[in-house]
C-alpha cells in the first residue's frame, strides 16, 4: 500500500471511532437496512418462486414444443410426432434435466350425477413426475397415481370428484373428439384423487395413461406437446434456442414466459418491486449516512485544513471521507448479511400464512411461504449499499476537499 | 536564488461591507538559511504574508517565488506538492492530528511523500530525540502538554527536511520556559541544518532570536533590520 493511502486508511479507521456512539447508531441503521433488504428479497423470491413453480406445474415445463397450429387450436388434430433424431438428442442432454411428451385434449367427463369440462392429460407418469407436473404421492389423497403410460385408470382432483359426486373405484365416462371430429368416448375407473394447492387445478385436470388415450383418439404414437425443464426457470432463454434449432421450423418451441405472459410479467413486477424496495430503504439510510459524514467533516474542519496545509492533495481528502464511509458500509454489510442469514435459515422450512391463504391463492401462491435466501440477492443488496453509499458520501467528501486551508485552520 | 522573493504583493479582504488591506505592495527577499521574524501588531499583515509565502493563500496581485518557483504559475496540485516537499509549517494552535500519536504525526508528511517505512522510523526517532520528546512517541496529542505538542509540530515540520519553515505565533500558547526551549530549538536547527525560518510573532522575546526582523504595519513593511540575536533565558 502506498504511503499516502496507508495513512489515509489509518486516519479513516480511527476517525470512525472518534464518536463511537454515533458510529454505532449508524452501523445499527445500516445493518437493519441491509437485513431488511435481504429478508424482503428472500420473501419476495420465495413467493415468486412458488408462484412461477405453481404456474410451471400447470403449464407444465419451462419450455414446450408444439405443432405450430396447436396454440390457436388445441385440438387433437394439431398433434406432433414423438421426438426423434436431433430433438431427442437435445432433450436427452444437458441442460435439460427432464422432459415429457403427453396427449392433452379438451374432454367432457361425466359421472352418474353430473358432467364437467376438463383438460384430459394422457401421460407417462414417471416422465411427468420427473418434470414436476404430476401430483406427488403426498398430493394423492385417495387411491394411487398412474403406474405407467399404459395405465387405463383415471386420476381426478378431489374438488372435481366432489362436484361430479363420484369417488374412488367408481366409473366415469370420458368424451372427446378424434382428429376427424368424431366423438370418441370410453369409460374409465377412478383410481386416485389428488389435492392441489390451487383448487382450480383440482377442478381442471384429469390424468390417465398416454397409450389408452392415444388409442381412444386413434392417433397412434402422436402427442400434443412436449414439456421440458432445466430446473432453472430464470434462465430458460439461455437454452431454449438450442432446443428450437434441434426441433426445426416445423415445430414451435416456446418458453414459459411466452406461454404465460402474465406469469412472466409477474416475475418482472416482483423483481422490480424488490429493486424499488431496496432503493427506498437505502434512500432513507443515505440521509443518515450523509448526515453522519457531514457532521464528521464539520467537526474536523480545522484538522482537514491542517492536512491540506501540510500538502495532502484534495484527492486524498476525498479518499479519506470515502474510506470512512466505506468502513461504515462494510461493517454494516457484514453484520446485516450475517443477521439476515441467521434469521432466514430457520424460516426456510416455511412460514404459515393460513390467515391470509385466500388472498395468497389468488396470486398463485400456497398457504405456506418458503423464503428463498439467494446469494445473488445478498450480492445485489451489497452492491446497492456500496455503490449508493459511496455516491451519497461524495457530497461531504467533495465539500471537505474544497475547504480553504487558511479559513479551515482558523475556524473556531 | 532567494529562498523567498515577494514583489509588490497585495491582498485585500472583505469584512462585511468594507474592504480591509491585508498586504499592500510588499517587497521582500529572504536568503537561504536566514532566521527572519515578521513582527507587528495584530492586523498588520504578518499571518497574511506568511500564508501567502506558504502557498496557503493567493494574493490579489504581485509575485511570490519560493525556492525560485513562481507560486502564481502553479496549479493547486503543484502548490500542494510544494508545501509537502519544501515547506514545513508550525501553526499557533491545533497543529496535530488528534487521532495520531506523536510518532504518527511526525511521520505524516513523510508518509504522504511516500518515504519508505524504515527510513521514516529512523528519521522520526532522530527528530523526536532532537526536540526532546524521546520516550513520548506513542502518546496522542491529548496526552501531551502544549509545549510538547508544539515540539511535535516542529519535529514534523523539520522531519521531511524542508528548505523553509514557516511558523505563525509558535509560542503564543506556551509558558515562557516552553517558549524559550522551542526558540532555542529553532535556532539550533537553523544554525546546524541551515533551514530557513520565517516566524510571524509580536512577542519581543521571540524576536530576540532572529538575525533579521521585518516590521509590518497596515499591510506594509515599515522596517527591515538586521540585529544581533539576544535570547531569552532557558530555565
Amino acid at each position: 500500500m502506498s504511503g499516502a493511502l496507508s495513512v489515509t486508511a489509518r486516519l479513516a479507521w480511527r476517525n470512525l471511532w472518534r464518536n463511537h456512539r454515533r458510529t454505532l447508531v449508524m452501523l445499527l441503521a445500516i445493518s437493519i437496512g441491509v437485513w431488511a433488504m435481504i429478508f424482503m428479497s428472500a420473501l419476495m423470491r420465495g413467493m415468486t418462486d412458488q408462484m412461477v413453480r405453481n404456474g410451471l406445474h400447470t403449464l407444465p415445463g419451462e419450455l414446450q414444443i408444439h405443432n405450430p397450429a396447436y396454440r390457436d387450436d388445441p385440438s387433437v388434430a394439431n398433434d406432433m410426432a414423438w421426438p426423434s433424431g436431433a430433438l431427442l438428442d437435445a432433450l436427452d442432454g444437458p441442460p435439460v434435466v427432464a422432459w415429457a411428451a403427453r396427449v392433452r385434449v379438451p374432454a367432457m367427463i361425466s359421472s352418474e350425477r353430473d358432467s364437467r369440462g376438463v383438460t384430459l392429460l394422457g401421460v407417462d407418469p414417471a416422465s411427468e413426475r420427473a418434470l414436476g407436473s404430476a401430483p406427488t404421492d403426498e398430493e394423492i389423497t385417495a387411491g394411487r397415481f398412474l403406474q405407467g403410460p399404459d395405465d387405463d385408470g383415471i386420476v381426478l382432483g378431489a374438488a372435481l370428484a366432489r362436484k361430479l359426486d363420484t369417488g374412488l373405484g367408481k366409473r366415469v365416462v370420458i368424451m372427446s373428439q378424434d382428429p376427424d371430429n368424431n366423438v370418441a368416448d370410453r369409460g374409465m375407473r377412478v383410481v386416485g384423487l389428488f389435492h392441489s394447492r390451487l383448487e382450480g387445478t383440482e377442478e381442471r385436470y384429469a390424468w390417465t395413461g398416454r397409450e389408452p388415450l392415444q388409442k381412444l383418439l386413434g392417433i397412434g404414437t402422436q402427442v400434443s406437446e412436449i414439456g421440458a425443464t432445466a430446473h432453472d426457470y430464470r434462465h430458460t432463454d439461455r437454452w431454449a434456442p438450442s432446443i428450437a434449432a434441434a426441433a426445426g421450423s416445423s415445430l414451435a418451441v416456446e418458453t414459459w414466459g411466452e406461454l404465460d405472459p402474465y406469469l412472466g410479467s409477474m416475475l418482472r413486477v416482483m423483481d422490480g418491486f424488490s429493486l424499488v424496495f431496496m432503493a427506498v430503504i437505502f434512500t432513507i439510510l443515505s440521509f443518515g449516512l450523509v448526515n453522519t459524514l457531514a457532521m464528521a467533516v464539520f467537526e474536523r474542519v480545522r484538522e482537514i485544513g491542517l492536512m491540506q496545509a501540510l500538502g495532502m492533495q484534495p484527492g486524498s481528502i476525498v479518499a479519506l471521507v470515502l474510506l470512512e464511509s466505506m468502513y461504515l458500509l462494510l461493517l454494516g454489510l457484514v453484520t446485516g448479511n450475517a443477521v439476515a442469514w441467521l434469521s432466514i435459515r430457520p424460516l426456510q422450512s416455511g412460514i404459515d400464512l393460513t390467515a391470509v391463504a385466500e388472498g395468497m391463492e389468488m396470486m398463485g401462491v400456497g398457504t405456506t411461504l418458503y423464503p428463498a435466501l439467494s446469494w445473488i440477492d445478498m450480492l445485489f443488496s451489497t452492491a446497492v449499499v456500496v455503490v449508493l453509499g459511496l455516491l451519497a458520501s461524495l457530497l461531504p467528501a467533495w465539500r471537505a476537499a474544497r475547504l480553504d486551508p487558511v479559513r479551515a485552520i482558523n475556524q473556531t | 536564488m532567494q529562498a523567498v522573493m515577494c514583489r509588490a504583493v497585495c491582498r485585500t479582504f472583505h469584512q462585511g461591507e468594507s474592504l480591509v488591506t491585508g498586504l499592500d505592495h510588499v517587497d521582500l527577499d529572504i536568503a537561504p538559511g536566514e532566521f527572519v521574524c515578521l513582527s507587528g501588531p495584530s492586523g498588520s499583515g504578518k499571518t497574511t504574508l506568511l500564508n501567502a509565502i506558504g502557498a496557503l493563500d493567493t494574493p490579489d496581485s504581485g509575485e511570490i517565488s519560493v525556492g525560485g518557483q513562481r507560486l502564481d504559475q502553479m496549479s493547486k496540485t503543484q502548490l500542494a506538492q510544494l508545501r509537502l516537499h519544501r515547506i514545513g509549517f508550525v501553526f499557533q494552535a491545533y497543529n496535530l492530528v488528534p487521532v495520531l500519536t506523536a510518532r504518527e504525526n511526525v511521520e505524516f508528511v513523510m508518509q504522504v511523500q511516500g518515504v519508505p517505512n524504515a527510513e521514516r522510523r529512523k528519521v522520526v526517532d532522530e527528530v523526536l530525540a532532537a526536540v526532546g520528546l524521546a520516550g513520548l512517541e506513542d502518546r496522542r496529542p491529548t496526552q501531551l502538554s502544549g509545549g510538547q505538542q508544539q515540539r511535535v509540530a516542529v519535529a514534523r515540520a523539520i522531519a521531511s527536511k524542508p528548505d523553509l519553515v514557516l511558523a505563525d505565533e509558535p509560542t503564543a500558547n506556551l509558558d515562557s520556559q516552553s517558549a524559550a526551549q522551542l526558540m532555542a530549538l529553532f535556532e539550533e536547527l537553523n544554525s546546524e541544518r541551515g533551514v530557513t525560518f520565517v516566524i510571524a510573532t509580536h512577542d519581543t522575546r521571540v524576536m530576540g532570536y532572529a538575525r533579521r526582523v521585518v516590521r509590518l504595519l497596515d499591510g506594509r513593511i515599515v522596517a527591515d533590520e538586521a540585529q544581533e540575536p539576544h535570547r531569552m533565558a532557558v530555565e
